[in-house]
């Protein structure tokens, strides 16, 4: 009982992360709240997966905020706010997106249960939530570092999902390694065009 | 010693050690000579067959475990090794003469081993990470430190990233549609999330709109390389699931739909490329052609749909590694690969220009050229299945012929006191010429090819037996 409630807590946690990912536009609080996700999604792993394997993708995930958040904070202070204004113009509809995903999530999260048994109700909505908000994340965002987040959160939904279908531990290690490549990838990305042509050479 | 660290492990420590620790000029030369060997080794010597050489027992054993999962490559692998690394290494030769930065050789020994464990894992449905993997390795090699990433980058992390899902997801729902053939519910959802997973690694109609822009804003080179490697192993990947399951391989619901989207990408391929102004755009169009050709060929309901598909992967890469070639080198001495920029650009570069067009022209399957033996095969063997599809494949090749035309009309348009000279480098005349004569081989001999084609059908149980 006391797990159940967890884990409807942990669909809770992913819910308010995912939303505050969305309608705010300060990278520490999005890097935050990304890290809480995944303490959120390491639970909802454990439910099918063993501790260590679940901790493994807690790590990875914490790793990957460490990597971009590093990358961010090397950046230079005009780079900070590239969408000033954006912060409440988009923010209700960004809501009404979230608010459109939970209600298909609370939806679908039965139907997928008679679908597959024993899944168990937490992990669907949690893994749906997240799918759901990564989709709504990239389909309104062109900048990087929330590109990255939308790739993250929808690929921790995912992993969420098929933990639960497949237990293979190459699966899970290969899952990890992807979503720190994303992490890597995203840093690259964040860093590219910071530095003068001349420094190419050097390098 | 296995197949798996022969093929796999040494060639991605080895991109691993030139990254790390050899100098620019050596590094082209190094990864070229490794890709070679490997592509050696793999025509001459059979796996998991015991050969005597004086009195010392070589045999190279098939698989190999990896944390619980088998990463197998079979005696049928060794000509699409052969053929892998071979590619591989023609391409690694020409990166020091397309000037472009040395962890290219490196990065790109690295996705080739990536691309090589994911024909060997099995289950073989893990490809899709594996396919996820070597796309993460190709961003560094997209965008130079100096430049701003574009939209094309980002976009083909979206989609590379999207499809992994899918196809994972799907192979799990296929496991339960073999379990219970009946139940259409199921079988249509699992085929819904196959195809989107392929659409978006093959980057389907509409969903090809990084392409384009990525040969915009990257390096040519590079992007040749992305889209020979990728599309090659997806097709590969997409063959196994076709002889793996039954019910996708006699579909004709699914053979329909695979046509539908490669007739979709060879005529807007096609009409797209006739419409550009920009040469780097130009390529990027006719690959999504020629990749919607082998959509074509894998919908093919008959025997010969292996070989055809084969056939039209051979020549695939070559040509992009001449035209990518041919593009890098005159990338830097234009502002942009504009048709404005580009004007009469054949008096300083004729050879690179030659090279262009001719690859060019073997893509739209020009007569002596590469591209012409196997689309004659596959027109052959669709004429045979539906004449309006024959008609949108003639559309799209007139499109292509088209762009070519223009191509080479804007490179000639030069003011007539411009004298004609050779900007070209030695090593970029050797490299250039090897491609087109290479070209000229595959078109005037295609059945060179004969001694790949043969194995081929051993790679797979069901299909084209």
């Amino acid at each position: 009982m006391i797990i159940e409630i967890v884990s409807w807590a942990a669909v809770g946690l992913i819910l308010v992360t995912s939303t505050v990912m969305l309608i705010i536009h300060d990278w520490r609080i999005n890097l935050g709240a990304l890290a809480l996700q995944y303490v959120a999604a390491f639970w909802l792993v454990t439910r099918h997966l063993p501790f260590v394997m679940g901790s493994t993708k807690l790590i990875t995930g914490w790793m990957v905020v460490a990597a971009l958040g590093m990358t961010r904070l090397s950046l230079s202070s005009e780079e900070d706010d590239t969408e000033p204004s954006s912060l409440l113009r988009g923010g209700w509809f960004r809501i009404i997106l979230m608010c459109i995903v939970a209600l298909v999530t609370a939806g679908v999260t039965t139907r997928i249960e008679a679908i597959i048994p024993g899944l168990g109700l937490p992990v669907i909505a949690g893994g749906i939530l997240l799918i759901g908000a990564g989709v709504v994340h990239l389909g309104v965002t062109s900048e990087i570092l929330r590109v990255i987040i939308g790739l993250l959160t929808l690929l921790t939904g995912f992993e969420i999902l098929y933990a639960a279908v497949e237990s293979s531990t190459l699966v899970a290690g290969l899952l990890s390694v992807i979503s720190l490549g994303l992490g890597l990838a995203g840093s690259y990305l964040l860093l590219a065009g910071t530095s003068p042509p001349e420094l190419e050479n050097e390098l | 010693m296995s197949a798996p660290i022969l093929w796999i492990a040494i060639p991605f420590i080895s991109g691993f050690i030139i990254l790390s620790f050899l100098r620019e000029r050596i590094s082209p030369l190094i990864a070229g000579s490794v890709a070679l060997i490997l592509a050696l080794t793999a025509l001459i010597i059979p796996i998991d067959t015991a050969l005597l050489l004086g009195s010392v027992s070589i045999k190279i054993s098939p698989s190999i475990q990896f944390f619980g999962r088998s990463f197998t490559l079979t005696t049928a692998d060794g000509t699409i090794l052969a053929l892998i690394y071979g590619l591989s290494a023609i391409w690694f030769f020409g990166t020091e003469a397309s000037g472009t930065a040395n962890r290219f050789v490196s990065l790109g020994l690295m996705i080739v081993a990536l691309l090589t464990a994911s024909i060997a894992v099995e289950p073989f449905l893990f490809a899709a990470l594996l396919l996820e993997m070597a796309a993460m390795l190709v961003i560094p090699l997209l965008v130079p430190p100096y430049q701003k990433p574009g939209r094309g980058v980002v976009r083909f992390l979206i989609y590379q990233t999207l499809a992994m899902p899918f196809i994972l997801f799907s192979g799990w729902m296929l496991a339960g549609v073999e379990a219970s053939p009946g139940d259409i519910n199921t079988t249509i959802q699992a085929g819904t999330m196959l195809g989107l997973g392929f659409a978006f690694l093959l980057g389907v109609f509409p969903l090809y709109n990084w392409i384009p822009m990525l040969t915009e804003e990257s390096p040519p080179y590079v992007v040749g390389f992305l889209l020979w490697a990728f599309p090659t192993f997806t097709v590969i990947f997409g063959l196994g699931f076709l002889d793996r399951y039954t019910w996708l391989r006699t579909s004709p619901q699914l053979s329909g739909a695979i046509q539908i989207a490669g007739l979709f990408m060879v005529a807007s391929g096609g009409i797209f490329a006739a419409l550009q102004k920009h040469v780097g755009r130009m390529m990027g169009y006719a690959a999504i052609a020629e990749t919607g050709l082998l959509m074509l060929a894998m919908g093919l309901q008959s025997s010969e749909m292996l070989n055809v598909t084969f056939l039209l992967i051979i020549p695939r890469g070559l040509e992009l590694c001449v035209w990518a070639l041919a593009l890098s080198i005159i990338k830097p001495k234009v502002t942009s690969l504009k048709f404005n920029d580009v004007q009469g650009i054949a008096r300083s570069y004729p050879f690179a220009v030659t090279a262009i067009i001719l690859a060019h022209l073997s893509m739209t399957g020009f007569p002596l050229l590469a591209g012409f033996p196997p689309r004659l095969a596959l027109w052959q063997e669709i004429a045979g299945q539906s004449l309006s599809i024959s008609f949108w494949i003639f559309l799209g090749m007139l499109g292509l012929i088209l762009a070519a035309t223009r191509t080479l009309a804007v490179f000639v348009m030069a003011n007539e006191n411009k004298i004609w000279q050779r900007n070209e480098s030695w090593t970029q005349l050797i490299m250039l010429g090897l491609g087109v004569i290479g070209l000229f081989t595959l078109g005037l001999f295609p059945q060179i090819l004969q001694q790949f084609l043969v194995n081929l059908p051993a790679l797979f149980n069901h299909l084209g037996q």
